[in-house]
């Protein structure tokens, strides 16, 4: 049951990240300006004659779609080609990105989970504290995640001096500042969601059975009331998978972590597009993985889903 | 409802008011003052100013129209474009349910921002908008965030239209002989009103987040033009000299956010 599942999500991300790859090909192929004229830009002594040499070596006096085949042929043969911006192979490049960024993504998705569903369950607990909550999650649904990266870079960094304001050595003290701005980020939804779900859950009659057998409040909470809540939290995770995502882009960006999104922002600057598209699909394909992951997390918990 | 409303009412008066405050102040905000680099906050400069001696509270005020405006225009083209979407989908089903909600599907399952950073970074002229002028900026990016938001309003329109369509006063006035045209257009486009006001509300904080992240990222509108995000682009570079100068910007982000998020919320909730 499962396996069918997961065969035809594969499928569906496969045809979705071909129609991206497509589309996004041509869009860039529209754009005036191929990597020869960037190489007659930088070198004034090519003729007309060179170009039209090395268009004809490259391919680029191809139509457009012919183009389009032969680039997805290479790269669904293992082929990802080179970077021009960076000289160096893309597969070089996108491993190290690739796993930068799902420290980063794994990380403050456990942090916003965590602090998410605490905070939760200290607004369906405590009613005094529903409203501090609510206002904590409002707050964090609208700051834009590159100012938030700012201001702790301002404190933190510039001000007390306590931590690095960004690159990445390793180590806990360069993801300590990234994790937390993306966490905070991606809080809304969860703490909004657990604590939602946790007061219905907590409203049950099998809820008033397990005081009446003198369970204690945190064994209710956890152990009877927190599986059934879980569900449309994890809902909520496979839904904001992209927003994620993005956010992780931005941070990275802000804190000049070397990861796929700065690896896609400064392949877009410095239009080398062959690294931009390719670790675009890539992203979007973690993207979909993690969804998938979600969603299948989310029928393991709820058997009436399966 | 009334928080959210008059954080944003606070907000249109602002950004409407920039000329009057320029003239008030007598500055002019575009207007470079070398010898008046990161001013501390004083009678005539109330903010301050930024790393080319421009007063900071006018380019906020004058960001604020642009930001502002590119939100609401994103947020507008969003729901008309969604809210067709959705109609059609309902109402039409079969495949073109089919198509619209698969093509939502797949770019539901995107993240949004490498796609816009892409597309925000191909060449406008390509499209036959003039290159580096304020209003095709605006209009660009505007284009390219509904692009992203319609998605949104357009499952929210369809599933309502769905229950409404099934609904015995449609099936009366289809008895009736009312054309489909006019069913959609009077019985059941104001059944929807609710869900159509939030997603909107919810669009416009969407699309000022995303506009001031691109922004800052100098893929959106382009300097001298002041947008709340690109005040903040240098601001990385002068958080040693000038912190302040990042704080304001990103507040008033916050505040316009925060006020969709609000009205948004109170709609739902006078609804229940």
């Amino acid at each position: 049951m499962a396996g069918a599942l997961i065969l035809r999500r594969l499928l569906q991300i496969a045809v979705t990240t071909a129609i991206l790859s497509l589309c996004a090909f041509l869009l860039i192929g529209l754009m005036p300006g191929d990597p020869i004229d960037l190489a007659i830009a930088g070198d004034p002594r090519l003729s007309a004659a060179d170009a039209a040499r090395m268009r004809a070596l490259h391919g680029l006096d191809q139509p457009l779609l012919a183009r389009y085949l032969a680039w997805a042929q290479s790269v669904l043969g293992g082929n990802f080609g080179h970077s021009r911006l960076f000289a160096q192979p893309v597969s070089a490049l996108l491993g190290p990105a690739l796993l930068s960024t799902l420290e980063l993504l794994g990380l403050a998705l456990l942090l916003a989970l965590g602090a998410g569903v605490g905070l939760g369950a200290l607004a369906a607990l405590r009613p005094r504290w529903s409203g501090p909550v609510q206002a904590l999650a409002l707050a964090a649904q609208a700051v834009p995640t590159f100012w938030l990266g700012l201001l702790l870079i301002i404190l933190f960094a510039v001000t007390l001096g306590w931590l690095p304001a960004g690159g990445a050595e390793g180590g806990w003290r360069f993801l300590l500042l990234p994790v937390v701005t993306l966490a905070f980020a991606n809080l809304a939804a969860y703490t909004r969601h657990s604590a939602a779900a946790l007061r219905s859950a907590l409203a049950e009659p099998h809820i008033r059975t397990a005081r009446a057998k003198g369970a204690s409040e945190a064994r209710v909470l956890w152990r009877h009331a927190w599986p059934n809540a879980a569900i449309p939290v994890v809902a909520v995770a496979a839904l904001d998978a992209g927003a994620l995502v993005s956010g992780a882009l931005v941070t990275e960006t802000v804190f000049a972590r070397p990861g796929m999104g700065k690896l896609i922002f400064d392949a877009v600057m410095g239009s080398d597009f062959n690294l931009a598209l390719l670790a675009l699909l890539v992203v979007a394909v973690v993207t979909m993985l993690a969804t998938l992951a979600a969603d299948l997390v989310q029928r393991w918990l709820d058997p009436r889903l399966a | 409802m009334k928080a959210g409303l008059i954080l944003l009412g606070a907000l249109v008066l602002a950004a409407l008011a920039a000329p009057l405050a320029a003239a008030a102040l007598g500055h002019d905000p575009f207007l470079p003052d070398l010898f008046n680099r990161f001013a501390p906050p004083s009678v005539e400069h109330p903010l301050g100013t930024d790393e080319l001696g421009r007063d900071v509270l006018l380019r906020l005020l004058h960001g604020a129209r642009v930001s502002l405006a590119v939100g609401l225009a994103a947020a507008l083209a969003a729901t008309v474009i969604g809210t067709t979407a959705g109609l059609l989908a309902a109402w039409k089903g079969g495949w073109m349910d089919a198509a619209l909600m698969r093509l939502a599907d797949g770019m539901l399952a995107l993240p949004a921002l490498p796609l816009l950073v892409i597309l925000a970074a191909l060449d406008p002229a390509a499209i036959g908008l003039p290159r580096g002028e304020a209003l095709s900026d605006m209009i660009r990016i505007a284009g390219l965030l509904a692009l992203f938001g319609w998605v949104g309003v357009a499952r929210l329109v369809r599933a309502g239209a769905l229950s409404v369509l099934a609904r015995d006063f449609v099936r009366a006035a289809r008895a009736m002989g009312v054309g489909e045209a006019r069913i959609l257009r009077r019985h059941v486009l104001p059944e929807l009103a609710t869900p159509i006001a939030i997603a909107t509300a919810l669009a416009v904080g969407g699309a000022v987040l995303a506009e001031s992240t691109l922004s800052f990222l100098g893929l959106g509108i382009a300097p001298p033009a002041p947008s709340w995000g690109n005040m903040l682009a240098n601001a990385q570079e002068l958080a040693f000299q000038a912190p302040l100068v990042a704080l304001w910007p990103g507040l008033a982000i916050l505040l316009a956010v925060l006020g969709c998020n609000l009205v948004a919320d109170a709609i739902s909730r006078q609804r229940r």
